[in-house]
C-alpha cells in the first residue's frame, strides 16, 4: 500500500526537516483526501442516503404521491394495524406475501440455474479449442442485450400464437397444443426464470473463468499422472479453488435476483403470478399512489436485503482490509 | 488402439456438440430478433428459422416516429453525462481511498459497498421527492441525478482498486517536486488510469443505458423517455395485437451499438467485471 508513510526522503541531508516535510505533506495529503470525497459523499446522500431515510420515514406516514410533504405520522398502521375486530397492513396482505414468496422463489432457482450452468460455460471456455476468442466473445451477447430487449425478444419467442418456442416444441411432438407461457399461472414464472438465466449465465460464467485461469496448473498435473477421474478433480481439486470466486458471483446474483424489477415487469407486467417485492412496492407506490403503503413495502425489501449484504461484507472483510 | 482412437472421437465430437449448443444458446435470440425485424408485416406470423428476403419497412416505421429518436437522442445525453459525472468523482474519490491512508478510510468504502447494493425500489419515494423539489421530474437531469446511485458506487470502487496497484514512486518523485495532490492526480495518474476509466466508464454507459425502473418512474412524457421505456410502451390496439415487427427493430437498432462496443472491448469488459467483483 503506497501512503505518505512510507515516503522517505533521498537526499540524507538534514534528518529533522525531512521528517517535519513528511508530516506536512502528509497531512496536506489527507486534508485533500477528504476534500476529493466531499462532492462523492454529498452526492451519495443525496440520491441514496436522505431518499432512503426518507423511504423510512413514509412507511410510517400516510404520504400520497401527489401531496408527501403534508404527510401525517400514523404509526405502524401501513405495517400492521387492529381496526375493528380485524387485522390490516402489509403484513395481512396475502398479495403482498405472494409476492415474498414469488421473490424467494425466483431469486433461489434462477441463481442455482445460473451458478451450475454458468461453471459448465466456464468449463468449456477454459479448455483449449481453435475459436475459443470467438466463443468467448459469443457468449457475452446475452449478457450485453438491455434487460428490456431481451424481455421483448423472448416475449416474441414464447409467444403463444406464433412464437417460436411453441413452433419448435410441436414440430419435435413434445407438445401438442401451443403452451400460454407468459400469461399461464404456472409456467408464466418459468418463463421469467429462463429469461433470467439465459441473459446472465455470461456473467456467472466469466467470473468463473478468470478464477479457473488463475489455479495453479500443478495439481491438475499431479491428479493426471494419478490417473484420477476428470470429474473426480472437478469436484476434489477445481471446486474447492474457486469457491471464493464462485461465492462472490452468486451473492453479486443474488442480491440482483431479490430487487428484480424489469424483466419481469415487461414479460408479465403486474400478474400477481410473478410479482415480486419490487413491483409489489412500485406498484403501491406510483399506480395507487399510496407513498406510505408502498415505502412499508420498500422497506421490508430493503431489510431483506440489507441481511444479505452483511453476511457479504462479513464474508468479504478480510479481502476488504487485507491489503491496506 | 482403434477403440482408443474411437474414444477420442467421441469425445472430440461431443465437445464440438457442445460448443455448438452453446453458440446456438448465446446466439439464436438475437439472431430471431433480427430476422424478425427484417421481415415486412404480412410474413411475421409465419415461423421461420432464416430470411427469405430482407425488408426494411419495420426500421422505417420507428425511425419516422420522432418519439423513438428522440428516446434515442435521450438515451444519450443521460447516458454520457451518467458517465462522465461518475468519472470526474470516482477517479477523484479513488485517489483519497486508494493512495491516502487516512482515519475513516474503510468506513467511507464500507458506505460506498453498501450503497451499490441498495434495491432501487427502497430508494423510489424519497428520491421522487428529491427530483421534485430540485424541479428535475420529467427531465433528462432528473435521471442524470438518480443514475449515480448505482454507477458512482461501483465506479469508485474499481477505480480505487486499480489506483492501488499504481507503483508508489511514481507518486513520490510527484510529491518530491512538491506537487499537489490535485496535479498528481491530472499529471502522474490520469494517463495511466485511461484503460481502467475506459472499462469502467463502458460499464457505467451499458448500466445507464439498460435502465428502467427510474426512467419509468421519473419521466411522463415521450419527448423524456429513454430507449427502454420507449420499447417497452410501445403498443398496438390491445396487449394481443403487440406489433412486434416494430418492436424487434427497435431492440436490434438499440442493441446493435452495444454488442459491437462489447465485442471490441470484450477482454477489457471482463477485467473491469471481475475487478468490481471478485477483487471487491
Amino acid at each position: 500500500m503506497t501512503t505518505s508513510d512510507s515516503l522517505s526522503t533521498p537526499s540524507p541531508a538534514p534528518a529533522r526537516r525531512g521528517a517535519q516535510r513528511g508530516t506536512k505533506v502528509r497531512r496536506q495529503r489527507v486534508r485533500a483526501a477528504w476534500l476529493f470525497l466531499v462532492p462523492m459523499l454529498v452526492t451519495l446522500v443525496l440520491v441514496a442516503g436522505w431518499p432512503l431515510v426518507r423511504t423510512f420515514y413514509f412507511s410510517f406516514t400516510d404520504a400520497s404521491l401527489a401531496n408527501t410533504g403534508g404527510a401525517n405520522f400514523i404509526g405502524f398502521e401501513n405495517y400492521l394495524v387492529y381496526y375493528q375486530g380485524a387485522w390490516y397492513g402489509l403484513l395481512t396482505d396475502p398479495a403482498w406475501w405472494q409476492s415474498v414468496w414469488n421473490t424467494l422463489f425466483f431469486s433461489a432457482v434462477s441463481v442455482s440455474l445460473e451458478t451450475v450452468f454458468g461453471i459448465i460455460v466456464a468449463l468449456i471456455l477454459n479448455a483449449e479449442f481453435k475459436g475459443r476468442m470467438l466463443v468467448r466473445a459469443a457468449v457475452l451477447i446475452p449478457w450485453a442485450i438491455p434487460t428490456i430487449v431481451s424481455a421483448k425478444m423472448w416475449a416474441w419467442m414464447l409467444n403463444d400464437q406464433f412464437g417460436i418456442i411453441n413452433h419448435l416444441l410441436m414440430t419435435m411432438g413434445l407438445i401438442d397444443a401451443p403452451l400460454a407461457w407468459t400469461a399461464s399461472a404456472d409456467l408464466s414464472m418459468w418463463a421469467v426464470i429462463i429469461v433470467d438465466v439465459w441473459k446472465t449465465i455470461p456473467f456467472v460464467a466469466l467470473l468463473v473463468l478468470a478464477a479457473l485461469q488463475m489455479l495453479p496448473q500443478d495439481c491438475y498435473e499431479a491428479a493426471e499422472v494419478d490417473g484420477i477421474h476428470p470429474v473426480r478433480v472437478f469436484f476434489r481439486v477445481t471446486l474447492p479453488l474457486i469457491t471464493p470466486a464462485l461465492l462472490v458471483a452468486v451473492i453479486f446474483r443474488l442480491l440482483d435476483a431479490l430487487r428484480v424489477f424489469d424483466v419481469i415487469y415487461v414479460l408479465t407486467s403486474n400478474s400477481t403470478n410473478t410479482m415480486t417485492m419490487s413491483i409489489y412496492a412500485r406498484q403501491q407506490l406510483v399506480e395507487f399512489q399510496d407513498v406510505g403503503y408502498g415505502s412499508a413495502a420498500s422497506t421490508l425489501l430493503f431489510l431483506i436485503i440489507a441481511l444479505v449484504t452483511v453476511i457479504y461484507l462479513y464474508l468479504g472483510r478480510r479481502q476488504l482490509g487485507g491489503d491496506a | 488402439m482403434n477403440t482408443k482412437f474411437a474414444k477420442s472421437l467421441a469425445k472430440r465430437i461431443g465437445f464440438w456438440l457442445l460448443i455448438a449448443v452453446l453458440l446456438v444458446y448465446a446466439i439464436f435470440p438475437f439472431y430471431y430478433a433480427v430476422i424478425t425485424s427484417l421481415k415486412p408485416s404480412s410474413a411475421l406470423f409465419q415461423v421461420d428459422y432464416w430470411l427469405n428476403s430482407v425488408d426494411f419497412s419495420n426500421y422505417i416505421t420507428i425511425f419516422s416516429q420522432g418519439s423513438f429518436v428522440q428516446a434515442i437522442v435521450n438515451s444519450i445525453i443521460v447516458a454520457v453525462s451518467v458517465v462522465a459525472i461518475a468519472l470526474l468523482l470516482g477517479v477523484t474519490a479513488a485517489y483519497a481511498l486508494g493512495r491516502v491512508r487516512f482515519r475513516g478510510r474503510t468506513t467511507v468504502m464500507m458506505v460506498v459497498l453498501g450503497v451499490s447494493m441498495f434495491p432501487q425500489v427502497a430508494v423510489l419515494s424519497g428520491l421522487f421527492e428529491v427530483i421534485r423539489v430540485l424541479n428535475l421530474y420529467n427531465s433528462a437531469g432528473g435521471l442524470i441525478l438518480s443514475y449515480t446511485i448505482f454507477t458512482l458506487p461501483f465506479t469508485v470502487w474499481v477505480l480505487t482498486t486499480f489506483m492501488r496497484q499504481l507503483p508508489m514512486e511514481l507518486e513520490e518523485a510527484a510529491i518530491m517536486d512538491g506537487a499537489s495532490p490535485w496535479v498528481t492526480i491530472t499529471k502522474v495518474f490520469l494517463p495511466l488510469m485511461w484503460p481502467a476509466m475506459a472499462t469502467t466508464g463502458l460499464l457505467a454507459f451499458i448500466a445507464a443505458w439498460n435502465e428502467f425502473l427510474f426512467a419509468l418512474t421519473f419521466t411522463l412524457t415521450s419527448e423524456e423517455r429513454t430507449v427502454p421505456v420507449a420499447i417497452a410502451l410501445i403498443s398496438g390496439g390491445s396487449q394481443h395485437e403487440l406489433p412486434w415487427g416494430p418492436i424487434m427493430a427497435a431492440s436490434v437498432t438499440v442493441t446493435v451499438p452495444l454488442v459491437i462496443l462489447v465485442m471490441i472491448f470484450q477482454r477489457r469488459i471482463v477485467s473491469g467485471l471481475t475487478a468490481g467483483a471478485v477483487k471487491g
